[in-house]
């Protein structure tokens, strides 16, 4: 297939699961954020962008403001209407390899996003609403598309934003220390019933971000999202070799995963931190390196200028 | 907020209630200060939107309730109801203190009735108790504790005094609605949470299981807790799968019980699996068809004996309906005294015996001015209002007092305190109770922060019961001083956490590639 309809199935895969996890993650922290006094309120909110793994652009930055970067600020990819628009973008390049419904089901999501309040209640609506959009894009992604390789890409994008996602919810740990903060985890990831049910009467910050961690039957865990990618990239290039691996890719996520799921440890939380960064850095890297091997045309086709 | 609160200080002089959250002359109480500045903000046509969408959430999420027959969302109103710390304080110890002397005079009625040959209350008034269960007598549970759960019920009269009304120490339902009125509440009206330290209600679910787990048979090191429910016609089903789901353990119907050699398991996939905790939310009449009605289909044979042989802990204990029963309630002071060597910290209602033949008599004579209630009723059944009532009703009722008169206990017609709630394109006062709900595990009596205040939604009713065109209310214990952060998170260590490093140094393939490309 064109790299270049890879390349955008790749980021349609990414920015929608982007989009549902900044949702997730905003509308559980709002409610927190809400009852905190202003002073706070601002010092939190400061934070809650910067594990979002954005800056403030102004000195004065505060509930609205935060709102605005996370939720509504469609010139900026990390926020939910610019990653819902993009998708978008990226759906409108690749429209005929795309299943109509898929295309559709963005697009209304496009125009749908003016039409919430941005006040605290309608970015409450806004999360749940974006929600049910991007399940509804997971779903029509699973059913409507071939399981072929341009869906192999869809999902190795979702699977990786999905890891880097779970990364940031866990890392929202030490945004909101005070009170239940491994409950908010948790339902960041709507994780709540099915870590109640596994763990009988053992909760705590421990458990649950062993649970987000390295849960091996959990969808959204971060093990079980870099195995998905994994497998997906496997599928991709499928060329048996009897020793090592060609492609960057694969190696760094393979690695990742294979540290965590047999890393042992006493101290989990001590080293929370260090885990949840080097599964960023390991995403950003994978998704270069596909980039790399996939989508590269551009770069070795560069006319370069030659002096004779 | 002049419009949205028109004619309220008239209405609420006309009720001659205590309103919580207004003195009078329409000046808040300092309680609900943030409450009144959020309404303040909005407009008639914010709150009704922000009404219509919570209800609609109830609807999504299936917080119903089962009426005739047709899952219904619970009404809850937009206007929250406040209870100042010190109030609560109050509150909690009233609370607590009920709950350790019914679990004393229970122990004490099952076993040596030592209340009875003390002379604090008559040997008659035990015996004659539809729900006191001569299967349980003689036992003590396992786990020793009877009342896990209890909901016991308080309303406030004019002069503004708490007062409880009933206790309900057999199977209290309603801390679902405690649960969801505060998420809904939570994106309803975000702006009066702000400024406030209103206390938490979320750790019940766990609160709870520990309890459970607490009293379970000696011996068992990881007990396995169950939740017993009737099925999912129970107008309470929504309140089983909700505790179920929290506490992370199994939704078991009577059909999923097997008893054998007096210990309780149940039919999973991998086998038979023992139970030692059953968190019972059947009625002791259908819970065993060898003690109880035969013709149950919804319990578990063998589940008393059972229980009798300290096999496995049923929560609530069997029998504990005894307490419950409305002529008991008007001895309880009595019981607190007699058990705790304490004065009771929340008074009674005002009771009028009626087997007693002087208050009888007297309670013939004004029946039009009383509240006559069935002493084992609940849910409102069976309730008549003396001054709402018709004269056929009351010629009725007469009749039916003459023939049982141990059936049945009179109180004054108490003015419940009121609490704005949206009616229309207003608010009007509307009068509430409140149900603080406490958990026991034997060493230890904790009461939920907070509790399901229910309302009536008919202006002047003060039938609160959900069955009856009640709804409710989300209820806000503050508290003076901010929650700490607890000891086991110290915000100052994240830097510390950083220098931790167990993962392998970063290979640079960044690097190591573009050699590649160079050679």
């Amino acid at each position: 297939m064109l790299s270049r309809i890879a390349e955008s199935l790749f980021w349609i895969g990414r920015y929608v699961e982007r989009a549902d996890g900044t949702a997730r993650i905003l509308d559980v922290h709002l409610e927190r954020l809400n009852h905190l006094p202003p002073e706070e309120q601002r010092s939190v909110a400061r934070e809650l962008l910067a594990v979002m793994g954005a800056r403030p652009q102004s000195e004065e930055f505060g509930l609205p403001e935060l709102l605005h970067a996370l939720a509504y600020d469609k010139s900026n990819a990390s926020s939910i209407a610019g990653s819902l628009g993009a998708a978008r973008e990226n759906a409108r390049r690749a429209r005929e390899t795309v299943s109509s419904s898929l295309w559709e089901c963005l697009n209304t999501t496009y125009y749908g996003l003016n039409q919430h309040r941005k006040d605290v209640v309608g970015t409450y609506r806004f999360c749940n609403w974006v929600l049910e959009r991007t399940a509804m894009v997971r779903g029509l992604a699973d059913t409507t598309v071939s399981h072929d390789e341009s869906w192999l890409f869809l999902v190795l994008g979702r699977s990786l934003e999905r890891a880097d996602m779970t990364a940031r919810m866990l890392s929202t740990r030490d945004v909101l220390s005070a009170g239940m903060s491994w409950v908010n985890m948790l339902r960041c990831a709507g994780a709540y019933e099915s870590f109640l049910r596994t763990r009988r009467a053992a909760f705590g910050d421990q458990h649950a971000a062993e649970f987000l961690l390295l849960d091996r039957l959990f969808p959204r865990s971060i093990v079980y999202a870099l195995r998905d990618a994994d497998e997906c990239l496997a599928k991709l290039d499928p060329s048996a070799q009897r020793v090592g691996f060609i492609n960057d890719a694969r190696r760094i996520v393979g690695q990742a995963r294979t540290f965590l799921e047999f890393h042992r440890t006493d101290d989990l939380m001590a080293e929370l931190p260090e885990h949840m960064d080097r599964v960023q850095k390991a995403v950003t890297q994978a998704s270069d390196a596909i980039s790399r091997k996939y989508f590269n045309q551009a770069d070795e086709l560069a006319w370069v200028g030659e002096v004779s | 907020m002049s419009e949205l609160f028109q004619d309220y200080s008239e209405a609420v002089a006309r009720s001659g209630a205590y309103d919580e959250m207004f003195a009078p002359g329409l000046i808040a109480r300092k309680s609900y200060g943030q409450v009144e500045d959020a309404l303040r903000e909005l407009s008639l046509a914010d709150v009704s939107a922000r009404a219509e969408s919570m209800a609609r959430t109830f609807l999504d999420r299936g917080v119903t309730f089962d009426y005739a027959g047709e899952e219904r969302p619970f009404p809850l109103d937009i206007v929250p109801r406040v209870i100042p710390a010190d109030e609560w304080e109050t509150l909690e110890r009233g609370v607590a203190q009920r709950v350790r002397a019914l679990e004393a005079f229970l122990d004490d009625v099952y076993g040596r009735m030592s209340v009875v040959s003390d002379g604090v209350i008559p040997r008659q008034l035990v015996t004659t108790s539809a729900h006191f269960h001569r299967a349980v007598h003689g036992f003590e549970p396992a786990g020793g504790v009877r009342v896990h759960v209890s909901g016991i019920d308080v309303v406030r009269d004019a002069a503004g005094t708490f007062r409880v009304l009933e206790d309900n120490v057999r199977v209290p339902s309603g801390v679902s609605y405690v649960l969801e009125n505060r998420r809904a509440m939570a994106k309803g009206l975000p702006e009066a949470f702000g400024q406030q330290h209103i206390r938490p209600v979320e750790e019940y679910p766990r609160r709870l299981l520990s309890a459970l787990r607490k009293t379970a048979p000696s011996g068992v090191d990881d007990p396995t807790v169950v939740v017993l429910t009737p099925g999912v016609f129970n107008s309470a089903y929504f309140e089983h799968t909700l505790l179920a789901g929290l506490m992370g353990v199994e939704l078991v119907e009577g059909r999923d019980l097997i008893c054998r050699g007096n210990r309780v398991y149940m039919r999973t996939t991998a086998g038979e699996q023992r139970v030692d905790v059953i968190y019972k939310r059947i009625d002791d009449d259908f819970l065993d068809p060898l003690q109880f009605r035969s013709d149950s289909m919804l319990g578990c044979p063998g589940l008393v004996n059972a229980a009798r042989a300290g096999g496995v802990t049923i929560a609530n204990a069997v029998g504990n309906g005894v307490a419950d029963d409305k002529l008991v309630y008007s001895y309880v002071p009595d019981l607190i005294r007699y058990y705790l060597h304490e004065e009771p910290v929340i008074a009674n209602v005002d009771t009028f015996r009626l087997e007693e033949k002087e208050a009888r008599e007297h309670v013939l004579d004004r029946l039009d001015e009383l509240v006559v209630k069935p002493v084992d009723g609940s849910g409102g059944k069976g309730l008549v209002i003396g001054p709402a009532a018709s004269k056929d009703e009351l010629d009725a009722l007469r009749r039916r007092i003459l023939t049982d008169p141990r059936g049945w206990i009179a109180q004054p017609v108490l003015q419940l305190s009121t609490v704005p709630t949206l009616s229309g394109d207003k608010f009007g006062p509307r009068h509430v109770d409140l149900r603080p709900f406490a958990v026991n595990d034997g060493d230890d009596v904790w009461v939920l922060p907070g509790g399901l205040t229910r309302v009536a939604l008919k202006e002047g009713s003060l039938i609160v019961n959900s069955s009856q065109g009640g709804g409710s209310k989300d209820t806000w214990v503050l508290s003076d001083s901010p929650q700490l952060p607890g000891p086991d998170l110290p915000r100052q260590s994240i830097s510390v956490r950083e220098q931790v490093s167990v993962w392998p140094v970063e290979s640079n393939w960044r690097d190591r590639q573009s050699e590649q490309e160079q050679q």
